[in-house]
């Protein structure tokens, strides 16, 4: 390159569009190769379910998948019923009232379903995801003292009660989700899928 | 690299400093570069033949990258892996892209590959003292064929799996050992699950050994230096890689990426056989099977050849006389221009060529099977006559002869 003479500044600016257009040929070239990374047809997954819980025992609980991930469906006993709403267990959870969204609005209650008798929560620890196992029997001593019957976590020791409301003074920050669930007709769950005239979007909680 | 001083600069050298300097002192690839691809000196008389080395380098490199994602997509198994192909086509986002590129990329690859070939047999770039970059250059011409075929192989539609089946078949008329070699290689009585497997696993390694031949032969390339279309050495005048041949790579580059795009975009139907849409099927060969144009001439000749072993060993020896064209030929003089019978000799070679592709589609059937015999043996009689002969005593024309001793 010669650089005594006056052709300085159109030899950079050649040198500049060619650049310039060079680049934005490489990035629209990268463009369909990160495109085929993006997760397609996942809508499948997210389809609603339809569970026969008719002949679910009292205690008993279901696990199935949607979304990829556990849910657990229970139908509760009385004596788990009654333990929920014991004065004595609010004080010990984070957040007994589920204020945070982790639930749709039909299920911002004290058995945070959308009828006391079933349960359905995500099977996912609000701490790292491990999936939480099922304890339903009070105990006086295991897996805590003064168990109520509920979810205790393999991974890091979270506890949540049998509806899914994180105990204080272990990791995971949430209760566990509720997903979107009603009756279809008696005896015939739906998950995935809001009672008529809700519009609650999964979407939207806290954290899963 | 050993550096020729006539092409490696000496005297302009740059100390770079900073963060750049400390690296070079250490690991001096900045001086490399610059030596390499900025100073280097080409001769000032390349034509457009010379750009097809960058262009299969630059296809290289999208056949890498292509292949790379269209493989995380891809699953190897003679159950799944026609879906997977069909999903890549219908359901990953921009999947049909990557895969009309890929596609593409793998006959234009070879078109260039063939145009890179020719070029050196025209120019006589084979010669003293280029031959280890000729042989460099052919075991990346079969590397190439290897990974062509067994990427033709994993859609596993009915185009693959008879072409898996008719090469298993081809390698089984080696006398003796052919039954077993087979299926050895197979992995099973026919194309399966196993020779699937195996084949993707190739086709995946081969296209990075590919890119480490590829740097074997550029350096090889630099030792020696380009040969020039006179095929005078060294040439009458030099000009530095950059900014001549780096501007017109780009130019031969922005044509050739042009062809490329209007052929993906407009025109995939070139390239894809439809009867490879449908699903392997072991019970029902497909009427016309044949191989994918750039395999044709190969195909032409076995098939003209009326024993099953002896057209393979033909078929086979028409790539290894490239490899002996080095010491069939060795007349000082090296361009084509300035030799009147060798030049007629590549004439016809290339004719016969493109020939034996026709015979190849039509078979060898009736007529073409005259014709492929005769494209045959002036394939052939060009290295096994017309070098040696033209080598002892071409008269050739005056130009070429200055600047040979
Ligand atoms: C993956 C495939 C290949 C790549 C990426 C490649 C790359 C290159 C490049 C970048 C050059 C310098 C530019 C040019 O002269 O066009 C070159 C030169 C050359 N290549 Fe290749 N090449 C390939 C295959 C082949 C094949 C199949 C042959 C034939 C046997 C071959 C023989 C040569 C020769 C003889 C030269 C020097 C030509 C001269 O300057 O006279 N190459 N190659
Ligand atoms: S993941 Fe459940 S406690 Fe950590």
């Amino acid at each position: 390159m010669d650089s005594q003479a006056a052709p300085l500044p159109r030899r950079d600016f050649l040198t500049l569009a060619t650049t310039a257009t060079a680049a934005v040929g490489v990035g629209a070239f990268a463009w369909p190769f990160l495109d085929s990374l993006r997760p397609a047809g996942t809508d499948v997954g997210r389809l609603p379910i339809d569970v026969d819980v008719s002949a679910m025992k009292p205690g008993q609980q279901i696990a199935i998948v949607w979304r990829g991930n556990p849910v657990f469906i229970t139908r509760r006993t009385p004596a788990a019923l009654a333990a929920l709403k014991q004065p004595a267990l609010a004080p010990r959870l984070r957040d007994a009232a589920s204020s945070a969204h982790q639930q749709p609005p039909y299920a911002a209650n004290w058995h945070r379903s959308l009828s006391p008798e079933y349960g359905v929560v995500v099977g996912v620890c609000t701490h790292l995801g491990c999936v939480p196992g099922y304890m339903p029997d009070a105990s006086a001593s295991i897996p805590i003292e003064n168990w109520p019957g509920g979810y205790a976590c393999p991974c890091h020791g979270s506890k949540f009660d049998l509806a899914g409301r994180v105990f204080k003074g272990a990791p995971a920050p949430y209760n566990l989700p509720v997903p979107p669930h009603h009756m279809m007709a008696p005896g015939t769950l739906r998950v995935g899928e809001n009672p008529p005239g809700e519009t609650f979007d999964f979407g939207d909680i806290v954290q899963i | 690299m050993a550096k020729n001083t006539d092409l490696h600069e000496t005297r302009q050298t740059v100390t770079y400093t900073g963060v750049a300097g400390w690296i070079d002192r250490r690991l001096p690839v900045l001086t490399g570069f610059r030596a390499e691809y900025i100073t280097y000196r080409m001769p000032a008389n390349l034509n457009w033949l010379w750009n097809f080395g960058a262009i299969l380098t630059v296809v290289l490199m999208v056949m890498l990258a292509t292949g790379l994602f269209l493989a995380i997509h891809y699953t190897p198994s003679a159950a799944d892996a026609f879906a997977s192909v069909e999903a890549i086509d219908r359901q990953v986002p921009s999947g049909w892209l990557l895969r009309s590129i890929h596609m593409t990329g793998a006959s234009l690859f070879m078109a260039a590959l063939y145009i890179h070939l020719f070029r050196g047999l025209y120019y006589g770039s084979y010669k003293q003292p280029r031959e280890l970059l000729w042989i460099t250059g052919l075991v990346l011409l079969c590397m190439v064929m290897l990974t062509a075929f067994a990427g033709y192989v994993l859609p596993w539609g009915q185009m693959s799996y008879w072409g898996a089946d008719v090469v298993g078949k081809a390698v089984g008329a080696v006398p003796g050992i052919g039954g077993w070699l087979e299926h050895f290689l197979q992995g099973g009585d026919a194309p399966g699950d196993v020779s699937l497997h195996r084949l993707f696993i190739l086709h995946f390694f081969m296209a990075f050994a590919v890119l480490g031949v590829v740097v074997v032969h550029v350096a090889v390339l630099h030792v020696a230096g380009s040969g020039n279309p006179k095929g005078i050495e060294p040439p009458a005048a030099t000009v530095p890689f950059h900014p001549y041949y780096s501007a017109k790579d780009a130019a031969g580059l922005v044509l050739f990426i042009t062809v490329f795009a209007v052929l993906v975009f407009f025109f995939p139907a070139i390239v894809a056989e439809p009867e490879n849409y449908r699903p392997a099927n072991p019970m029902h060969t497909p009427a016309d099977i044949e191989p994918e144009w750039y395999f044709l001439p190969f195909y032409g000749i076995l098939q003209s050849v009326p024993s099953k072993f002896g057209g393979l060993v033909v078929s086979v020896g028409a790539i290894g006389l490239l490899f002996l064209a080095p010491w069939l030929d060795t007349s000082p003089v090296r361009s084509a221009r300035y030799r009147p019978v060798y030049r007629l000799g590549i004439v016809g070679l290339v004719v016969a060529f493109v020939t034996l592709g026709l015979v190849g589609r039509h078979h060898a059937e009736g007529i073409w099977m005259i014709v492929g015999r005769i494209a045959t043996l002036v394939y052939y009689g060009h290295f096994l006559l017309v070098m040696p002969w033209s080598t002892r005593r071409e008269r050739t024309l005056p130009a070429g002869v200055e600047g040979t001793p």
